[in-house]
């Protein structure tokens, strides 16, 4: 299998950005992710993560009906881990509660909607997303949308095999790798003092 | 809303917005409440982009406060005005290939049943009258003819109201619509006789006019549904945009065909599902 020449980049793409997986990029394998489009050793993804959510100005984790409704065992433990990423990271939270397409408009300023992402990115003019918890057919449909519309970096945690239209994917996300990744980012906002949890930006 | 049913994840509160927290804890899941207790619970549809004075949203928010137990039900929607209000409502609901939607409920019915066999879910098609009497009246008939445990509910407003007004089977004759300049040349379909002859073992007409007889309908179409076949409820509501009266006039409109004589609030029960309701209400009242 040759390698994909496509790269999955921060966009705006134009209005239709083909799947990555049409243009070849193919999922990682267990203990592996993928960096804009490229098959990496998960820890140099955790890296990159950490320094992504570290240089952004304003950071938005998008938390998804899988781990905002404690609907089964070990969610609220998932659940935990997230939030304690998302203070880490010094980043904001703005939920996907469910998938409905809501119409004609959603409230950009506290929810975002997989079927119009763009909105919320626009709105809250986020520069860097993060995808957890949320259904990978909704998770590819919005992570394109935001690639054809918008300049944002995507990051998906993913529970599964990972989201190929991500910017950056985990694969197999539980709440010890939300934990190991925590982790990751607290040793570099460690090294980077100006830019230690909480002193991003706000608006 | 029981919060066994449904809880946020511990961390998260803060952050969801207002109407899921109120969907969590007002919200009718789980609880006892109905059309009476309007305005003292969160619904499960508060916007939509219908017209000002749609009939056809008023007896959606009637119909979603009526449903025995919204947590266990999957509404299938079809083409039309309604839809536009199905990307508000709160209860998982299906949107369908116009004029598929009975099929897609009777699948989905029994896919539900293999899934989750110790429960039961609740199927309930609404649909426009255009896609259920006309473009969809195969597979609607079909599902009564294989008496399947669904419930369909027609939006009855006479017309192709989304596609900007053509006749429907549901119009009078002589209706004159934007898109039906000479009048329609013929009666309304009889479907509340064509479904108690194909199989449905519950048929009732209302509208939006009586709002307790509407729940009390809906409610025993869907109780009905589950235990003894299929049923049909078809609900009158006048479109003032395609018939070209003020979006106050909507309930008059109604009062006026009722004494005409040409909109009848009906209700058929077959003797078997008499006797199911008979014994659920006997039981009911005994509480
Ligand atoms: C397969 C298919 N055929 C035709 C249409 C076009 N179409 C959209 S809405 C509509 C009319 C719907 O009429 P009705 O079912 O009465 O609903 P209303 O809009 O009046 O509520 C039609 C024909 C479609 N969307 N799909
Ligand atoms: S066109 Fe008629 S049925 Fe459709 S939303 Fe407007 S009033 Fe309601
Ligand atoms: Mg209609």
């Amino acid at each position: 299998m040759t390698a994909s020449e496509y790269r999955v980049l921060p966009g705006p793409e134009g209005y239709l950005p083909p799947a990555a997986a049409c243009m070849g990029v193919m999922l990682p394998e267990p203990g592996e992710a993928l960096v804009e489009g490229k098959i990496v050793p998960e820890e140099d993804a955790l890296q990159k993560i950490a320094e992504k959510l570290l240089a952004a100005r304003n950071p938005v984790f998008f938390p998804g009906p899988l781990v905002l409704w404690a609907w089964r065992e070990g969610v609220a433990e998932k659940a935990k881990a997230v939030v304690e990423l998302v203070e880490a990271a010094g980043a904001r939270i703005i939920p996907m509660p469910d998938y409905r397409p809501k119409y004609p408009m959603i409230n950009p300023a506290v929810e975002i909607n997989p079927n119009h992402p763009n909105l919320t990115i626009w709105h809250n003019r986020i520069d860097v997303g993060v995808f957890v918890g949320v259904h990978c057919h909704y998770a590819n449909v919005a992570l394109k949308i935001i690639r054809g519309g918008t300049d944002c970096y995507t990051i998906a945690l993913c529970g599964e095999m990972g989201h190929e239209d991500a910017m950056i994917t985990l694969r197999d996300v539980d709440a010890a790798k939300l934990r190991r990744l925590t982790e990751v980012v607290k040793t570099r906002a460690q090294a980077r003092p100006a830019r230690a949890a909480g002193a991003h930006e706000r608006r | 809303m029981s919060e066994s049913l449904f809880r946020i994840s511990p961390g998260f509160e803060e952050v969801m917005p207002v109407e899921y927290r109120e969907l969590v804890t007002n919200g009718p899941c789980g609880r006892e409440v109905g059309v009476s207790d309007l305005g003292t619970f969160k619904e499960l549809i508060e916007e939509h982009p219908l017209c000002a004075g749609c009939n056809m949203g008023l007896a959606l928010r009637l119909i979603l406060a009526s449903l025995p137990k919204p947590e266990d039900t999957v509404i299938v929607g079809s083409t039309g005005c309604s839809s536009l209000a199905f990307t508000q409502v709160a209860v998982h609901n299906i949107h369908s290939l116009f004029g598929n939607q009975n099929a897609v409920a009777s699948g989905l019915k029994r896919a539900l049943r293999l899934r989750f066999p110790d429960k039961v879910k609740d199927v309930v098609v609404i649909a426009g009258d255009g896609a259920t009497v006309d473009i969809g009246l195969d597979m609607v008939m079909q599902s009564w003819f294989r008496r399947e445990r669904i419930t369909t509910i027609m939006l009855d407003n006479e017309v192709y109201a989304n596609t900007g007004g053509q006749e429907s089977g549901m119009s009078p004759q002589g209706t004159v619509l934007n898109m039906a300049p000479l009048g329609k040349r013929f009666p309304k379909v009889a479907l509340p006789e064509i479904a108690r002859e194909a199989g449905c073992a519950y048929v009732a007409t209302i509208s939006p006019a009586q709002p307790k007889r509407l729940e009390r309908m809906v409610r025993r179409a869907i109780l009905t549904a589950r235990e003894v076949g299929p049923t049909y409820v078809q609900i009158f509501c006048p479109c003032p945009t395609n018939f070209k009266f003020r979006p106050n006039e909507g309930l008059q409109k109604i009062k006026q065909r009722q004494k005409e004589g040409t909109f009848q609030v009906r209700e058929y029960v077959s003797p078997e599902a008499q006797a199911f309701l008979a014994e659920l209400e006997g039981a009911d009242h005994e509480k």
